[in-house]
Parts: C-alpha cells; structure tokens; sequence
C-alpha cells in the first residue's frame, strides 16, 4: 500500500509539473492554432537562468530561501522574454502563413535554442542544488512525500487559481477568449490581436518557467535537452485533456504523471518515455478530442 | 530623420538582446567547482552582431511584403530567372550530360574518402526525395521519419546477421518493411489534423529507436551490429576499396530510379491527389478523393524509400547502432527537402547536397551545424517558404485567341 501511494503522489507531482508545461501550450493553440514546439524550450532556459541566478547568489552566501526565489522570479522574467522575442521572430511574420510553415519555424525555433545554450554553456549535466527546506510538519510522511513535491503541488495550484481568475474575469482574459474564438472579429470589435498574442505567450512562459524550476530542484540536474522530452509530454498531456482547453491540460498532466508513475513503478522502467507515446496513440485513435476537449468538424 | 529612427530601432533591438542573452552567454558556470566565468566578449559580439542583422531583417521584411503586394498585381510574372533557367530545355540537356559524365568518373578522380561521402550525400538525396513525397507533396509533417530508415537498416543488419541473406534480397523486403511501418502508423493517426500528426510521427521515431536501445535479444540493444556484409558483384569478392567505389554506383543507380519514380508519381493522377489534399482538404473531398487512401499511400510510399534507404546505409557502414536513428536524423532530411524546396525535385537534390556537404568541407563549422540548421528553417519559411528552387504546379496555359 505504501507503494502504490509512493507512486500515486510521484505521480501527482511528476502530473504537476506537465501540467504547467502543458498550460503553455493549450493557451498558445487555443490562440493561434500552432503547436509552439520551442515551449519546452523556453522551460530549459527557465531552468538553466535559474541555475546561473542561484550559482552567481550562493557565492555571496545568501540565505537559501531568497535565493531559489530570485532565482524563480529572474526565470520566469527571462522565459517571458525569450518567449515574447520567439513569437516576433518566428511566428509573427508567419501569421497568414500555411500551417506548415509555421510548424516547420517552430521546430527550427527548438533547434537553435537548444544548440545555443548548448554551445554557450555545456553539453554536460549540471548538478542543480535543491535549495526548498524540508518542512518539519510534513515530517511524520516523509518516506512517500518530501517537501519539494509539497511545494511543487501547491505551487501548481496556485498557479491554476491565478490563471483561471485571469482569464475568467479580467480584461485580458475576455480578449483571449476573444481572440481564441474568432480573430478577424475579435480584432474587429477594438482588440489588439498582437498584444493578445504576446500577452499569451509571455503567460505560457511563465508558467514553463516555474515548472522548469520546480522540476530542476526536484530532479537535481539539467542539460540543454531536458527541454524537448519534457516538451513532448506536457504536449501529450495537453492532446490528453483536450488540446486549448486550461482545465484540460490539468487532468491530462496528472493522468499521464500516473499512467507513467505506475507503468514505471509495476512493470518497466525501460521504457518510460514509450508509455507517453503510446498513451498519445491510443488517445488520438479513440479521442481524439481530448478528454475535455470539444470536437469540431469540419464537413465537406 | 527616417535613418535616425532606423538606427534608432536597431540600437533598441541590440539592447533587447544583450539583455536577452545576457545570462546565458555571458555567465558560464561550474557547480562543480562552484566557480563563475564572465564572458563579457560575448556581450559586445551580441549587441553588435544583432545591431546590424536587424537592419537585414527588417530590410528583408520589408521587401517580402512588398514582393507579396507585387506579386499579387502582376502573378504571370512571377517566375524567377533561376526557374527560366531550370527549364530552358538546351541547358537541361546539357547539364543533364555533364553531370553523368562528372558522377560516372568521380570515384577514379577523387579519393576514397571523397567518394564515401558522396555516397552519403547521395543516400540523403533518396531520404530527401522521400520525404519529399511526404511533406512537399501531400503536405504531412512527418518527424519520425528516421524510424522507417532504421527499420530498413535493422531489417538488413538482422537478416543478414541470421539467415546471412545478401543486399539484393534485402534491398526489397526493405523497402516493403518500410511501407508496412508506414501503413501501420499511418492508418491510426492519418485520420488527424497535420499537427497533430508531427508529434505522434515523433514519438513513433522515439518509440522505435527506445526499443532498439532497450531490447537487447532482439537488437543487440546500444551496441548494435557489426560486420554486416557489403553488397555482392555476381559473387566476387571486393576489397574495401572497389566496395566503396561500387557501392557509389549501386547508389547513384538508385537515385536515378528514386528520381524516375517521383517524377512519374508527382504527375499521376495520386501525386496531383495529393497536391490538392495539401492545399484544400475539404474542398479536395467534395472533389470525391478519399483522404485517408490518398495520404496513406503518400506515407507509405515515403516510408518505402526510407527503409531502402535504411538497407544501404547498413550495407555502407557495415554497422548499425541506435544512435545513427535519431530525432536529429529526421530533422536534418527536413532540413533538406525545407531548404531545397518542397515538392521539387531538383530542389530536394540540391539542398542534400547542400545540408550533407557544406559542413564535410566546413569543418570549422560542424560544431555550429544544428545551430545553422535552426536558423535554416526559421529563416526559409519566413522568407523563402517555397526554398532555393522552389517546385512549380504545372497549370494550363490557355493560348487561343482572346475572346
């Protein structure tokens, strides 16, 4: 029993983290249509910003705890930045573009990101300090959850609360949905489609950032290619749920930290990154909705 | 005034990304020592280096959108003197016979070394073409490509490492395992719109090469197999040498049949099937082509060249391992059909020539060779989304009297 709860709450927080990677790219498709394949991306730069911040800090000797939170807040102010100048690089100049193209940039996007940490910092995996404290009221469950997965699933929730807020009752949120519904009117009606779109990508950096943090000190270590992986499965995650809708891409994080939290505890741990794929297949071949997706069709 | 703003603009966008950058190359770290290297070189190499290619890019800008303006006034005028050229029957027939003539002698006026690499090239030539029916003509991004070319290279590699069946029988069970893969991942997600079709393609390339990593009494797991024979001649028995000059020609023979095939297909009535699945699906239904057949032939006709593809790669290395049957693979024979132009025939020849010998001879390059590729593709689609010889649909001229 305790096994299997172990496994239920790694895969709670493993759900966690694809879920606010899996934001990201909901919002993005929900907006433009486009798989932003260099999301994972912007996560890596998230975590490897936050490694620097933390490494240049330490050495001055500051308390722990401010450090990992400037070292977040520089992150997240970074991922925002690489992902406001991708969108004007990549896609922008490929708004009325065919689909392909835009998708084709994206993965070129992924490309040079990924070489350009690799060829500016290094090939080599990086130790990443877990800097969060152990908390003493969690002490007496220690041996199935350990603080870092306690901050990890808070902060998700937060930032689920904080996103749905934003996007239910401010303006901008109303813009979003705007725009995600219909473009050209949206546009119509007085809303800045471009600033919509930034604003979209600058939130679905964020939360890539905070994500690519937690999981950095969850896992201790990172290189230029944690990126594309974890990509890959927030984007399953996000198909799973029901691609462009936000509580979708919630549910699919955690079904898909379970499925591979178990397959990998009861049957092989080989072949982890199989089970996403396969789990991806069998999703689009059944439901290809998602989970809380809506179907649309279009008829001949 | 306006040069003012100009520069203004560009010293804007300069500090943007010297801000950008900042951290990442200017700060390297080493936690194991736990010492900070500054490399403040790299600040002033940013701020001017983007300082000027923003002039580049918003020149570039704005001369597309002014292109687009013009090419919508005047759309009869649109093909460019390189395309004059590529059609211009003289010169085709005569840069046709030069180059036999080159590919017919190179192995006895280079070296070997030469002449393996051209080999190479040319091997990516029959991906390229390959993937080429795929992505330029029927439109679907497939990156998982690479899967079926490791599964030709598996198929040869095992057969021949069991049954020691030679490359000629091989070369066909092949290329039809390569279809049968594509008919098998295809069928499923075909159904799916052409994103999501890139990341389940991805994932089967994953899929693939994980399990030819971790199945150790079927692959012989991240060791691979070695010692797989080259091709026989009629039973002599080659040395290395001729090997490697034979192997050239078996390749240039394959290129030439690959080029007849594609050629034929593009003009048939399947490759205008798939043209028009590319451009309006739903307008291409009404039209009565079935979407599912039409694109499943396109993959699995892609996939046959991919597992041939896969068969001669392993008969040239005489060694196969995971790690040749990456994500990157696929990308770099994106890159190739991206570069070259999608859905030309001519064009995926040169942008694998391009892509596979450029950085051979560059080889102060190579260490920035997937960066160059990223900005390939950002930089073609945004500029240049039909590529360096961008393929032409044929059209009917209407050449009577006007009416």
């Amino acid at each position: 029993m305790d096994y299997f709860l172990e496994l239920f709450l790694g895969g709670l927080t493993r759900g966690s983290i694809y879920a606010l990677i899996a934001l990201g790219y909901t919002m993005v498709y929900g907006i433009i249509q486009l798989i932003n394949f260099a999301h994972g991306e912007i996560y890596m730069i998230g975590a490897f910003t936050a490694l620097i911040v933390i490494s240049v800090l330490m050495s001055t000797g500051m308390n722990p705890v401010a450090v990992i939170l400037i070292a977040g807040f520089v992150a997240v102010i970074y991922s925002c930045a690489y992902g406001f100048t991708l969108e004007k690089i990549a896609y922008k100049p490929l708004r009325n573009a065919p689909r392909l193209s835009a998708l084709i940039s994206a993965i070129g996007m992924s490309l040079f990101l990924q070489n350009y940490v690799l060829l500016a910092q290094t090939c080599d995996f990086l130790p990443f300090p877990n800097l969060i404290p152990d908390f003493e009221c969690i002490e007496p469950f220690a041996h199935i959850i350990g603080s870092t997965d306690v901050v990890i699933l808070v902060t998700t929730a937060v930032v689920m609360i904080i996103l749905t807020i934003l996007i239910r009752y401010t303006k901008i949120g109303k813009a979003m949905r705007a725009t995600s519904q219909d473009r050209v009117m949206a546009s119509l009606m007085g809303i800045d489609v471009n600033t919509v779109i930034s604003f979209t990508f600058i939130l679905g950096s964020a939360t890539a950032a905070i994500g690519g943090v937690l999981i950095a000190s969850h896992i201790g270590m990172i290189n230029f290619y944690i990126g594309f992986i974890a990509g890959i499965k927030a984007f399953v995650a996000a198909v799973l749920g029901g691609i462009g809708s936000l509580p979708g891409a919630v549910l699919g994080g955690f079904v898909l930290g379970w499925t591979e939290s178990f397959a990998t505890g009861y049957i092989s741990s080989d072949y982890e990154d199989v089970f996403a794929f396969l789990f991806l297949v069998l999703i689009l071949i059944f439901k290809p909705s998602g989970i809380l997706g809506r179907s649309e069709q279009s008829k001949v | 005034m306006r040069k003012f703003a100009e520069i203004r603009k560009s010293l804007y966008v300069a500090l943007w990304f010297i801000f950008l950058t900042f951290p990442i190359m200017v700060i390297r770290i080493n936690p194991l020592e736990k010492t900070v290297e500054w490399r403040w070189m790299n600040m002033a190499l940013v701020g001017i280096g983007t300082f000027f290619l923003s002039f580049l890019w918003r020149y570039l800008i704005s001369k597309k959108e002014e292109g687009s303006k013009r090419a919508e006034e005047k759309q009869n005028e649109k093909i460019s003197k390189l395309r004059r050229l590529i059609e211009n029957r003289k010169i085709i027939a005569g840069s046709v016979v030069a180059g036999a003539l080159l590919a017919a002698v190179f192995p006895f006026v280079v070296s070997l070394y030469q002449t393996n690499i051209m080999t190479t090239a040319l091997i990516y030539v029959m991906l390229g073409l390959g993937l080429n029916i795929v992505v330029g003509l029927a439109g679907l991004l497939d990156l998982g490509y690479v899967a079926f070319y490791a599964v030709g290279a598996y198929a040869y590699a095992l057969l021949n490492y069991h049954f020691g069946l030679n490359f000629w029988m091989v070369l066909p069970v092949g290329a039809a395992l390569g279809a049968l893969f594509g008919i098998l991942l295809g069928f499923p997600v075909l159904r799916l719109r052409g994103d999501y079709l890139a990341i389940v393609t991805l994932g089967f390339g994953e899929i693939i090469r994980l399990i030819l990593e971790n199945w150790n009494e079927f692959s012989f797991g991240p060791s691979g197999i070695s010692n797989i024979s080259r091709p026989p001649l009629f039973g002599i028995e080659l040395s290395v040498q001729n090997a490697t000059v034979y192997m050239y020609y078996i390749m240039i023979f394959l290129c030439l049949v690959t080029i007849f095939i594609v050629k034929r297909l593009q003009d048939s009535r399947i490759g205008r099937a798939w043209v028009a699945l590319r451009e309006d699906e739903v307008a291409c239904q009404a039209m009565g082509i079935d979407r599912t057949k039409t694109k499943l032939t396109a993959f699995a006709l892609g996939a046959t060249w991919a597992g041939m593809g896969g068969v001669v790669f392993a008969a040239k290395t005489t060694f196969v391992n995971p790690a040749s049957f990456t994500i990157w693979e696929s990308i770099i024979i994106l890159c190739i059909v991206v570069l070259g132009g999608m859905g030309s025939v001519i064009g995926v020849i040169t942008g694998a020539f391009i892509i596979i010998l450029l950085p051979e001879y560059l080889r102060v390059f190579s260490e920035f060779r997937m960066l160059m590729f990223g900005i390939i593709l950002v930089v073609m689609m945004v500029f240049r989304p039909g590529g360096i010889i961008s393929g032409v649909r044929r059209t009917y001229k209407f050449e009577g009297k006007n009416f």
